[in-house]
């Protein structure tokens, strides 16, 4: 094993930060991480095995013991659950042998939960090895898994026809664009790149930098900074190399607008990230992709290869002084790798663990050099501007928000998809533009977000100072639990925290306990109270976005829908609370006693 | 660069970019912290120092100051939120201070202390964590570590300067590890200097337990708040 691991070593040229590729690739050499490799790699690195296990223990799709030779990954969401998750987890523990969590007896199966994997137009869905199969149906699943049995291999099953995996029409077999309207800005066909960048490159630096500060556009990632100021910063920064990072790690539940851009559309991505590096003056590109979309790796592989094929990325592109190379480099499973900092500590093979603030990673990023992180919808977006030009964007959308912006819909509504949007279209719009059925409650941006009621908020608007979506849609009819999504979205945040801060590692516990209390009907209005009280702590004090965000799915139901809090609250009878359970403090007695019995006796 | 800032109300003059828990403390304004070290690179995990930067709140640690920054310390929202947090702290593990090796010199015990906590307001969880006494010098109490990082980041392998600790999966099953090879490996006076920077009880030297007598311990000589002031300031 130890010579298996050196060759893997020798590829990287034993650089520890690229320790999550290397990861990746004895993972699909042996089917796990074993104990072996790692002293191998502990050599290799110079670190020790435990530091290997950081990594390895942080990302979700890693496993440090044997785990089956077909992974199976359910997508474990609030869309799913709305469309049959439980009847497909069924089917498939029953077909595979075993329960969630294991692995069967033979070693052939491991099944396993997963957050939303960005399909939520097509759940329930679940990851197969390399692959994805959609709008799945118990026969569906447990055929997949029959087909296993025999000896097929998940791709063979997912594409039938062979395509080839730099081929689109590989992608389309495995899973549906869904685009349900043509704006102005996005899915544009037959774009020639190859004018477009000259003409950008005709262009100063400076100039294509104040092209986007007249265009007004803000990061499509969720925050919002303007795009035009990153890069001038960017280029202001001092720095022996600088580095431009498309965010591809889409993990917000409900949105999948990244995935269908980079299918649709790759080379508008491409080229925003190529005018970003001539902008601030970068060599060297790369590609965050998260796992969940592995099977776009080598379609975008190839579309990177056109664009070199081209001249238009490599050494002195179209005869300029510029060199520009671009890498994919696929994450390994988790959420909070989609905050800047922590997407570039997993770039350098470390625990997506996001970093202080400041420096910024436009000051100091990945390797300590500037870096330019920008979503996948902004670069798409900025390609735009170039060939349009800055007034054309800045006279769609409102005052604050320019341009129009993708929505990625999913829930009770009748089409379920990709919708562009320009800013300032209100929630009503929107609503009946996705035919939406008797929705009661909308949650813009996903669990991060905030959960709106269509009554009392149909008229507000999608805009950066109003409702500023994220990309992800959910609409929820009146026949929906909304406590329930609650919970989920809570369990979410919980499996999701790196755990680096007291207040969110803590902290969601306590709030998903409580949501938990409310459901079994055992809360009072004091548990009410110091959700709230509690929320506030995490939201203020913890060190990123996801603890920033993580108590909103609570706060704002609580906010927008208190009857359905308030119909599930009990009256405390004397001094004791209603979470008391006396039977079960009772039984814990009972139990500590006779271990505590027994232990004498031994 | 002298830059002006006001704390609680206070001009301060100090100088532009320098910490904002130091600066705090070099002209006599205590803000509590469990993993900030001066002088060493910020980790910003516990989040006890946080403040009113401004109007938002922030870890103080983390704060570069720049002119005409508007500090609130002693404000009784963000000083409830202080303590919340060590509350948190006490739930999270097993930290039993009549029975702890480190208590009368653990920053959390003297924390509770300092910030007057008499009980935690959050739920107990009494986790199950197994304690690692495999090293030959080292004793790590898994039910007192709270993941500061210190111990993870400042102490290293002399030779290699691989690391020593470091954590194991992540949230709220992270555990704290130790590599017994790179520990028994320890000089003696690093050994000491790893049990003396966890700022609680988890990591503890073998063979040496309850040094201070009752009355006459770290803390009970002097105050985690004297201690910080009388270091910082000028």
């Amino acid at each position: 094993m130890h010579t298996e691991v050196q060759t893997i070593l020798e590829q990287y040229h034993s650089d520890k930060t690229r320790l999550i590729d290397i990861l990746w690739d004895v993972q699909q050499k042996y089917g796990f991480i074993p104990g072996e490799a790692i002293m191998a790699l502990s050599e290799g690195l110079n670190m020790s095995c435990n530091d290997i296990h950081e990594t390895i223990s942080f990302y979700h799709f890693f496993h440090a013991r044997p785990s089956g030779k077909h992974k199976i990954y359910l997508a474990d969401s609030v869309i799913a659950r709305m469309n049959g998750y439980d009847e497909i987890r069924e089917a498939l523990e029953q077909a595979c042998g075993c329960t969630f969590g294991a692995v069967d007896e033979s070693g052939t199966f491991g099944l396993y939960d997963t957050n939303c994997i960005g399909l939520s137009d097509q759940e329930p869905a679940m990851m197969v090895d390399e692959v994805v199969f959609t709008n799945l149906t118990p026969k569906k699943a447990s055929d997949v898994i029959a087909q296993l049995k025999q000896g097929r291999d998940a791709n063979q099953i997912a594409n039938p026809d062979g395509n080839g995996r730099r081929d689109v029409a590989y992608v389309d077999t495995l899973v549906k664009g869904n685009i349900h309207n043509q704006g102005p800005v996005f899915f544009k066909a037959d774009r020639d790149f190859k004018a477009l960048l000259e003409k950008c490159l005709e262009m100063l630096p400076d100039e294509v930098i104040e092209t986007l500060t007249v265009s007004s556009i803000r990061g499509r990632g969720g925050a919002g900074f303007p795009t035009g100021l990153k890069w001038r910063l960017g280029r202001e920064a001092e720095g022996d190399e600088k580095y431009v990072i498309c965010n591809a790690d889409e993990g917000e539940p409900g949105t999948f607008k990244d995935r269908v851009l980079l299918t649709r559309s790759p080379g508008d991505v491409l080229l925003g990230m190529i005018i970003a590096a001539y902008a601030i003056g970068s060599h060297n590109g790369i590609i965050y992709l998260r796992t969940e979309y592995r099977y776009l790796k080598e379609y975008l592989e190839q579309q990177i290869q056109g664009f070199y094929d081209q001249g238009l990325l490599g050494e002195q592109i179209l005869g300029k002084a510029f060199d520009f190379d671009i890498r994919i480099q696929m994450g390994a499973g988790a959420y909070v790798c989609g905050d800047e900092t922590a997407l570039i500590e997993s770039c350098e093979g470390k625990r997506g663990t996001p970093r202080v603030k400041p420096p910024y990673p436009i000051q100091q990023g990945y390797l300590g050099m500037p870096t330019c992180v920008n979503n996948v919808e902004t670069f798409a977006a900025v390609s735009r501007i170039i060939e349009e030009g800055a007034e054309w964007f800045r006279t769609m959308g409102t005052n604050h928000s320019s341009g129009t912006r993708l929505l990625s819909v999913s829930g009770d509504c009748q089409h379920p998809g990709i919708y562009e949007i320009e800013w300032g279209i209100s929630l009503n719009e929107v609503l009946q533009m996705v035919g939406a059925r008797n929705p009661m409650a909308a949650q813009v941006s996903g669990p991060s977000g905030e959960c709106v009621s269509v009554e009392k908020d149909g008229e507000r608007v999608f805009c950066y100072s109003d409702l500023s979506c994220n990309g992800s849609l959910m609409v929820f009819n009146e026949s929906r639990d909304l406590l329930d999504i609650v919970k989920n979205f809570m369990r979410f945040f919980v499996d999701e925290s790196c755990g680096i801060c007291v207040p969110c590692r803590a902290g969601n516990i306590d709030l998903l306990r409580k949501i938990e209390r409310v459901i079994a009907g055992r809360a009072c209005q004091q548990d009410l109270d110091e959700g709230v009280r509690w929320g506030k702590l995490v939201r203020n004090t913890s060190r990123c976005g996801l603890g920033a965000a993580s108590p909103k799915p609570i706060l704002t139901t609580l906010e927008k829908f208190p009857e359905i809090y308030q119909h599930k609250l009990v009256q405390p009878h004397g001094a004791l609370l209603p979470a008391f359970d006396m039977d079960a403090a009772l039984q814990g007695h009972e139990l500590a006693y006779k271990a505590l019995v027994q232990e004498e006796m031994e | 660069m002298s830059i002006r800032i006001t704390i609680d109300g206070n001009e301060i003059i100090t100088q532009d970019g320098a910490t904002l828990v130091d600066v705090a403390a070099e002209n006599g304004i205590y803000i509590p912290t469990l993993c900030h070290l001066k002088g060493k690179p910020c980790l910003g995990t516990c989040r006890i120092c946080s403040v009113r930067v401004n109007g938002n709140v922030m870890a103080a640690c983390t704060v570069p100051v720049s002119d005409g920054l508007e500090v609130e310390v002693d404000e009784p929202e963000v000083s409830d939120m202080r303590k919340a947090l060590v509350e948190f702290l006490f739930v999270e593990g097993n930290h039993n201070c009549p029975s702890c090796e480190k208590s009368g010199r653990c920053d959390l015990q003297a924390l509770g202390c300092e910030l007057g906590m008499m009980v935690s307001r959050f739920p107990y969880r009494f986790p199950v964590r197994i304690r690692d006494h495999a090293a030959k010098r080292i004793w790590l109490e898994r039910d007192r570590c709270i993941f500061c990082q210190r111990c993870v980041q400042f102490i290293r392998d002399r030779e290699t300067s691989r690391k020593i600790f470091s954590i194991k999966d992540r949230g709220t099953h992270a555990s704290i590890e130790i590599d017994i090879e790179l520990a028994d490996k320890m000089p003696p006076e690093q050994i000491r200097e790893a049990a003396e920077l966890c700022p609680v009880g988890c990591i503890i030297e073998k063979g040496v337990g309850y040094n201070d007598p009752i009355g006459r311990r770290k803390y009970e000589i002097k105050s985690i708040r004297e201690r910080a002031l009388e270091r910082k300031r000028k």
